[in-house]
């Protein structure tokens, strides 16, 4: 590998911008290719494929066996409510590979102190998230129980094309949430996108046990779709 | 912990040689996944991880090679045969591992 495309790829994450390497395993030869280019790309289909499922591997070409490695943007998690729950979740979202981003307007839970070593904005999530952008590597969590911030915010990721929405709340809760939603515009399919009561069925007692059911479907939701 | 390529763009900038090792294929039961990485620089020095302990002593020594020869090498493991438990897979599967010096 060569030191510019090793910093290539490394700047291309750094900016959210999915890229495939390919390397041609007898000679060893590598070039990088955008996925805003793969269309054109003489191996456009393999890359497609790579993207789409986010999946490395070995390819046979015409010119011989390939190494298609693809560099997704790292995941993201957004959450909405700096709770206890959120507290919880973090180190293993982390652990997973996730950056994160803590959303509570109430500036007694949103503290340095609480969440030490994550970006925490004591903001609306209308002023905020439009800001991180979300996008098909990124999942939403609705925390805090609180409609006028977790309903902006749920709109927002219902709109977007993240890959997991999961939403706080007892199923009487859930069920008055989608009548607020529907009423907004939201069709029963676009709101049935929303994970809600949050997280698999485990028997989960507590924080940590809701983080981890949390945490297990997101992770489904990221590998089965 | 850091990213494998991200640690080795800062070994390079300290001035240290460094081949970068990846999974590139498995079969079977198989401890990390296709895309796992291994950094290793020029005295054996390693961060991240190709399975579970089994073959990376191997990887290091192959890495070490290819900083040398400034080339690439293409691995296999498995416990195909009896000297494969040495430097081998005792979970029972494949992997095969490209070793690349980064220059």
């Amino acid at each position: 590998m060569k030191r510019d495309l090793l910093a290539k790829v490394i700047a291309a994450r750094a900016a959210r911008l999915p890229v495939a390497v390919i390397t041609d395993l007898a000679t060893g030869e590598e070039r990088m290719v955008a996925r805003s280019d793969a269309a054109a790309d003489p191996l456009s289909a393999i890359l497609d494929k790579a993207f789409r499922f986010d999946k490395s591997g070995v390819e046979n070409t015409d010119s011989g066996e390939v190494f298609v490695t693809v560099h997704n943007p790292p995941l993201r998690l957004v959450v909405t409510g700096a709770v206890l729950i959120a507290q919880a979740l973090i180190p293993m979202a982390r652990a997973a590979g996730y950056d994160i981003w803590v959303v509570d307007p109430r500036g007694a839970f949103a503290t340095g102190a609480r969440f030490p070593d994550i970006a925490l904005h004591a903001e609306w999530p209308d002023e905020i998230i439009p800001q991180i952008g979300l996008d098909q590597r990124t999942a939403f969590i609705a925390l805090t129980h609180d409609p006028k911030i977790d309903d902006p915010a749920l709109e927002m990721a219902l709109r977007s094309a993240v890959f997991y929405i999961g939403a706080l709340g007892s199923k009487k809760t859930h069920a008055a949430r989608l009548e607020r939603l529907k009423a907004k515009g939201f069709t029963d399919s676009a709101l049935s996108r929303i994970h809600g009561p949050i997280g698999l069925n485990i028997g989960a007692v507590g924080a940590n046990e809701i983080a981890i059911s949390i945490m297990a479907e997101m992770t489904k939701a990221l590998r089965l779709g | 912990m850091a990213d494998v390529l991200e640690i080795a763009a800062a070994w390079l900038a300290e001035g240290r040689q460094v081949a970068v090792a990846t999974v590139i294929e498995t079969w079977g039961s198989a401890p990390q996944p296709v895309g796992s990485q291994l950094v290793v620089d020029g005295n054996g020095n390693f961060e991240g991880a190709v399975s579970g302990g089994c073959v990376e002593g191997d990887v290091i020594t192959a890495a070490q090679d290819t900083i040398a020869s400034g080339g690439h090498k293409v691995l296999s493991y498995g416990v195909a045969d009896e000297t494969a438990w040495k430097v081998g897979l005792a979970c029972g599967g494949k992997i095969r591992i490209l070793v690349e010096a980064v220059r």
